[in-house]
């Protein structure tokens, strides 16, 4: 057990506690913190500062890379490896080749989002310090939290503390590291 | 929501004008706080048993056992057992595939269209809708397999998948036929990891409770998959942008499956098959049918768990609504074949439609019109829609015509062949019937099997729809 805890969890009870106390714990200039919510709150990641995910980059270079596969694929199996020719036709054209490469360009965006998901979110992380809160429970059912971080800069376990209670947090504990 | 009100922020206009606001549906009705709901889900998986379910897994395993038996029969002895000759040597298998398919994408438009639509009833039945998907998928995926035979070579390289076979050729791009290998593996594929991201938060949440209770080893086996999921905002910001993603590249996916699978016949010269409406004909025939099987699903779910707060009235006229929807689109595009055959005065064409409806399988061709084109428009009747024991009725009618429709457009055009000394009848060997009825039983013991061990409603979803999950519910912004 480290000397350091992991930082501070607060409670809160409503949709609507939690994001306003998120607008304050981002006003107050924090950077690394989070809230823990049972559902995907509209407009939370506005008030606590996160910025437009991602993701999408992943999805695209996926979804090119997934078309070029399908392209290519076809081009060098029928017109170059071996020379299938059928009904007289071009060895390779765009449009035959398109419905696989259709198909393909969505199974690689398909595969590329979730990695993209995976990656962003640092998971899988089976052990994480907020899990071992004793009522973390009911942050999946029907709580909500606010954490933050001992490795913020700006955190100080009694302004910060401070500022959790004035935002309305109940049950303000020290997670363990 | 206090949305009867227009506050300060409003335009001016607004609050000069008053317009009349509409009451929107709730969605989950008696105002069910956040841990009812995680109660009464959760609650499902942790109970004992229920001694209906093991009675229905007995059916459905005893049932399935039919396809078991038939298959075994068919790759040890051939292709033969099946009652295919010529002309006719696709019937029954291609049958059941695009019907197994065709019900499955009523989920995936459930997921994605409607969730790019943020029609947000669907958070009820999404869940229950995509595993509805991936199951009929695995039906569906029985008969392409199986129907080659010898099923090894369906598997080996050189046949299905591009590799070049013994004597190094690949496979030829240009076949529909390979495409939809393509099609339905990207398709199931996607389904899988649709449903599984969606499953993520929910995984978690029966991991805690789970541990809570002190059983490990399920909470173990649910963290496995839960990934760790904690419910950081942070987490769900990149979960959200890529679910919308996801629900992005399904919908044209699942748009994408039923056109292939179309254009497995419409490539081809077979009068009947030829035709360019097949495509978005297929795709309305398939949500059709999907919706047809997600109402023969979830009605009977509904009633065992007592889900009435979940899947209201309200989703279940959506649900019969979209129903009359595809199915009068289903019923145009009938007419709409007619008239082209006449219109575009092909004999053979001519022929084919004539056929149809008053030749050897006229019987077909009827049991399909009654069943696709007048029982949906009983859903324009609100007395129908209420009567829950009705419309499930109704839905079975639904699953039988579009399965008839399959076998109308395939056997009856192959049937008459160009030259009437290559004319044949088709009927179904007692190995076919028994193997196409044996999915309805693996098709069942998937599902059965699904709502013992897995969440049958997204929780956080519903969550985020309810007024608790809204921030802004009692201020405004």
């Amino acid at each position: 057990m480290s000397a350091q805890p992991h930082g501070l969890i607060a409670t809160f009870d409503s949709a609507a506690a939690i994001y306003h106390a998120a607008e304050q714990v981002r006003d107050a200039g924090y950077k690394r913190w989070d809230c823990i919510t049972p559902c995907p709150i509209h407009g939370l990641d506005g008030a606590m500062g996160v910025r437009r995910s991602r993701v999408p980059s992943f999805s695209l270079a996926g979804g090119i890379t997934g078309f070029c596969t399908g392209m290519t694929m076809i081009w060098w199996t029928g017109a170059v490896d071996y020379k299938l020719t059928v009904g007289g036709k071009p060895l390779f054209s765009p449009m035959f080749a398109f419905p696989i490469s259709y198909e393909l360009t969505i199974l690689f965006t398909a595969f590329a989002t979730i990695f993209g998901i995976f990656v962003l979110n640092r998971l899988p992380m089976h052990h994480h310090p907020v899990l071992k809160y004793d009522h973390i429970i009911r942050g999946l059912d029907d709580k909500f939290f606010v954490v933050i971080e001992a490795a913020d800069p700006k955190f100080d376990g009694k302004a910060t503390r401070a500022l959790l209670e004035q935002a309305g947090g109940k049950n303000i504990t020290e997670l363990e590291a | 929501m206090s949305a009867t009100e227009h506050t300060a922020d409003a335009p001016a206009i607004l609050r000069e004008v008053k317009p009349a606001v509409l009451p929107r549906a709730a969605l989950v009705t008696n105002n069910r706080s956040f841990s009812w709901i995680t109660e009464k889900i959760c609650g499902i998986i942790e109970e004992k048993t229920p001694r209906w379910w093991w009675i229905c897994f007995g059916v459905a395993a005893f049932v399935a056992s039919w396809t078991v038996m038939g298959l075994t029969y068919l790759v040890a002895t051939g292709v033969g057992v099946w009652g295919h000759h010529n002309p006719i040597n696709w019937a029954w298998d291609i049958v059941n595939f695009v019907f197994w398919i065709g019900i499955g994408h009523a989920g995936t438009l459930i997921s994605a269209i409607l969730c790019l639509l943020r029609q947000k009833w669907r958070t009820s039945i999404n869940r229950a809708a995509e595993a509805m998907t991936i199951f009929a998928v695995v039906c569906a995926a029985i008969f392409p397999v199986f129907h080659v035979g010898r099923i090894w070579y369906a598997l080996m390289p050189g046949w299905l998948f591009p590799f070049p076979n013994a004597n190094v050729i690949w496979q030829n791009f240009r076949s529909p036929l390979e495409w939809d290998v393509f099609a339905v593996s990207t398709y199931g594929t996607v389904s899988v990891l649709f449903w599984y991201i969606g499953l993520i938060p929910d995984l978690a949440i029966l991991r805690d409770r789970f541990y809570a209770s002190g059983k490990k080893i399920r909470s173990f086996l649910y963290g496995l998959f839960a990934m760790g999921w904690r419910g950081s905002n942070r987490h769900w910001s990149n979960y959200e942008m890529g679910y919308m993603i996801l629900a992005g590249i399904s919908t044209p996916l699942v748009l994408s499956v039923h056109t292939i699978v179309s254009f497995d016949f419409a490539v081809s010269l077979i009068p009947g098959w030829h035709t360019t409406i097949f495509p978005p004909y297929f795709v309305a025939g398939a949500i059709f049918s999907g919706f047809g099987m997600v109402l023969t699903l979830m009605l009977p779910l509904r009633a065992v768990y007592k889900l009435e707060d979940l899947i209201t009235q309200y989703h279940i006229d959506c649900m019969c609504k979209i129903t009359l929807a595809t199915g009068t689109m289903v019923g145009y595009a009938y007419a709409m074949e007619f008239f082209i055959a006449w219109y575009g005065a092909n004999p053979n064409e001519g022929f084919a439609f004539i056929n149809r409806a008053f030749g050897h399988y006229a019987w077909a061709y009827w049991i399909m019109i009654s069943c696709n084109v007048i029982t949906p428009q009983l859903f324009w009747f609100k007395k129908v829609r209420h009567n829950t024991a009705l419309v499930w009725v109704l839905s079975i009618f639904v699953n039988v015509g579009m399965w008839f429709e399959r076998f109308v457009i395939i056997v009856t055009s192959l049937a008459r062949d160009f030259l009437p000394s290559s004319w044949g009848y088709y009927s179904p060997s007692i190995v076919e019937i028994f193997t196409f009825f044996g999915t309805f039983g693996v098709f069942s013991v998937l599902f059965l099997l699904f709502i013992r061990f897995l969440p049958v409603m997204p929780m956080a979803e519903i969550k985020a729809v309810t007024p608790q999950g809204d921030p802004h519910a009692d201020s405004h912004h």
